[in-house]
């Protein structure tokens, strides 16, 4: 069971620690398949659609794309079948939230699936859960079945004459099968590759048949924005990014775990008032959106941590992971095990992100003993920049911020190391 | 109604193959009758089998331990449990023990950090570690013998 700390605001998490999310009796009687039965005898699929668009739910995944939009896109699409796939292969360090609600409240998730179905037309879902979390797999299992038996899935929902059905599919070990078009091909039973892009999923997807692919997270939020409306999403979070946030917090504070709060609250709130603070030392950094994200400096810290803040900044939220690392942190040291995560994920399908990810990790790898040049570190930029611009998925094109965050901040530490001292003391040189 | 496609779906026969052997690994032969049984070549199924971290078409130990050592298991201390794991089995990281009961590996976060530094055994997580923690793990499996 993972730990929340004192939420401020529930929507996602409201069930999780509350129920027991083995019983589909306890979901139920926390209003819970009320939306799906509101969709289905009230609704037309075209109006779910358009109040998901009202609310203004961006995807919880990391791209922020509004959820209505996509939905909307793949309900016009021609083709059939159609698919819509829940996203649960969270892989990104430091992210544990959708793990938090897998766990916490699966007949949230699937509801949200079935609804997605409706509006776009699609009578077939796949829940791709990353192979590790086997409780998560075992419980979903558990879950569909309730599901099925209840006579929410299956054929004629609810006497509707609305079929839909949804598959779990276990995943095997990649980081990058969580991208979308990768996870398609792997759920195809192929290599996890991502796809050039266009086209999109929304047009070809799955078997290249229209395709839904949503977070976790942003599934979770489907239910309760049926039943209370957009309106009233909307009155959290900010304008241009509605709704709540679960942010998963690591690293040295005193107290770790997922926390629900509005889109915008600041990385100062997070960590002094969620999190109570750092644990002995004072605050360095913090990396936020996992691996593929930024560092923030102390004069971030009261930035609002929303997609709109963070962008015009040339930062991002990505999946809400923060990173909290205090004064006995070696910034090379950290830099070194970032890049050896990209190495170690990239699939090695486009060259930029094969080669630049080896030499990012040797050109640090380096420093960090002390047998840099200090050319190396322009040179770092430089890969990564080239990287960014010429990688074929977000994997090769992301550690240019890391990279040119933290050496934003720290670069004399950088210099440091190329002439011989690691100042923390992490470092053999 | 059935789904259509994923009757024969190759990873998971994969999976199925893997976990039933002794050596956690999935040999030639299975992978040439997986390739059989999914109407694929066996290059096809080959390349699918070598994306996948979870797979080895290598034998393994018994036990595959899996230390992260991803951003969050690293900054709370990843390295000294990988230090002690080596030094207990006397194998580097990528290696089997002789007896052919153990196996070291790294990999990418396993979605554990609220408790790392964290590992998986075979299916078993073990999170919050430290030294002295990972001595009393190892003597326990080592007793169950
Ligand atoms: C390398 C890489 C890994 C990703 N991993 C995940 C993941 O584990 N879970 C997830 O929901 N989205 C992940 N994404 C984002 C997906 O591609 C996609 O944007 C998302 O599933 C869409 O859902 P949303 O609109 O609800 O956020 C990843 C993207 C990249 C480039
Ligand atoms: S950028 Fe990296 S992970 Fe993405 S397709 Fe290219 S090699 Fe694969
Ligand atoms: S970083 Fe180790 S489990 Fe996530």
């Amino acid at each position: 069971m993972i730990k929340e700390l004192k939420s401020p605001m529930r929507i996602v998490l409201d069930n999780c620690g509350k129920i027991n999310p083995e019983s589909i009796r306890e979901y139920i009687a926390q209003g819970g398949y009320k939306a799906i039965g509101k969709v289905l005898r009230e609704m037309k699929p075209e109006e779910v659609v358009s109040e998901i668009k009202a609310s203004g739910l961006q995807g919880r995944g990391g791209a922020a794309f509004p959820t209505g939009l996509k939905w909307e896109f793949t309900a016009k699409a021609e083709d059939t079948p159609k698919y819509i796939i829940c996203n649960a292969d969270e892989g990104e360090p430091g992210t544990f939230k959708d793990r938090a609600i897998l766990e916490g409240d699966p007949h949230k998730i699937i509801e949200g699936v079935i609804i997605a179905g409706y509006s776009v037309g699609a009578h077939y879902g796949y829940i791709y859960i990353r192979g590790e979390y086997l409780f998560s797999i075992n419980l979903f299992r558990k879950a569909i079945k309730q599901a099925e038996e209840r006579g929410f899935l299956g054929e004629n929902i609810l006497g509707s004459g609305f079929d839909f059905q949804i598959e779990i599919h276990q995943g095997a070990g990649s980081y990058v099968c969580g991208e979308e078009t990768a996870l398609m091909d792997s759920l195809e039973g192929k290599r996890g590759n991502p796809r050039f892009k266009p086209p999109f999923p929304p047009s070809s997807g799955l078997w290249e048949k229209p395709t839904v692919i949503n977070n976790v997270e942003t599934l979770a939020n489907i239910a309760p924005i049926i039943l209370k409306g957009a309106d009233w999403f909307r009155n959290f979070g900010t304008k241009k990014c509605p709704g709540t946030k679960v942010y998963a917090i690591s690293g040295h504070i005193k107290e770790v775990g997922v926390v629900e709060a509005p889109l915008g609250i600041t990385l100062r709130e997070i960590i002094t008032e969620y999190a109570q603070g750092m644990r002995e030392g004072k605050f360095k950094m913090a990396q936020v959106g996992g691996t593929a994200g930024a560092i923030l400096g102390e004069d971030m810290l009261d930035v609002p941590l929303d997609y709109t803040s963070l962008k015009e900044k040339g930062l991002v939220l990505g999946s809400g992971a923060i990173l909290a690392m205090d004064e006995t942190t070696c910034c090379v040291d950290m830099l070194k095990c970032f890049l050896n995560f990209f190495e170690r994920e990239s699939c090695g399908k486009c060259i930029p992100c094969r080669i630049g990810t080896e030499k990012l990790l040797e050109l640090t790898t380096a420093i960090s003993r002390g047998e840099g040049k200090e050319d190396d570190i322009n040179l770092m930029l430089l890969t990564a920049e080239v990287m960014q611009k010429t990688s074929l998925c977000a994997l090769g094109q992301s550690p240019i911020l890391p990279i040119s965050t933290i050496l934003k901040y720290f670069r004399e530490e950088f210099i440091e190391h190329i002439k011989g001292r690691c100042p923390t003391g992490v470092c053999k040189i | 109604m059935k789904l259509k496609n994923r009757e024969k779906d190759v990873i998971a026969l994969l999976s199925k193959a893997q976990r039933e052997n002794k050596h956690n690994y999935i040999t030639e032969e299975k992978l040439k009758i997986i390739a059989q049984e999914a109407g694929l070549s066996y290059s096809e199924v080959y390349g699918v089998a070598t994306f996948y971290s979870l797979f080895s078409l290598k034998p393994r130990g018994e036990y595959v331990i899996r230390v992260c050592d991803s951003g969050p298991c690293h900054l709370m201390g990843s390295r000294s449990i990988f230090e002690v794991l080596e030094e207990e089995l006397k194998i580097k990281v990528g290696e089997t023990t002789p007896d052919g009961e153990f196996t070291l590996e790294e990999t990418s976060c396993l979605g554990i950090c609220d408790e790392a530094p964290a590992m998986m055994i075979n299916e078993k997580v073990y999170s919050n570690l430290t030294p002295q923690k990972i001595k009393g793990i190892l003597r326990k499996l080592g007793d169950k013998k």
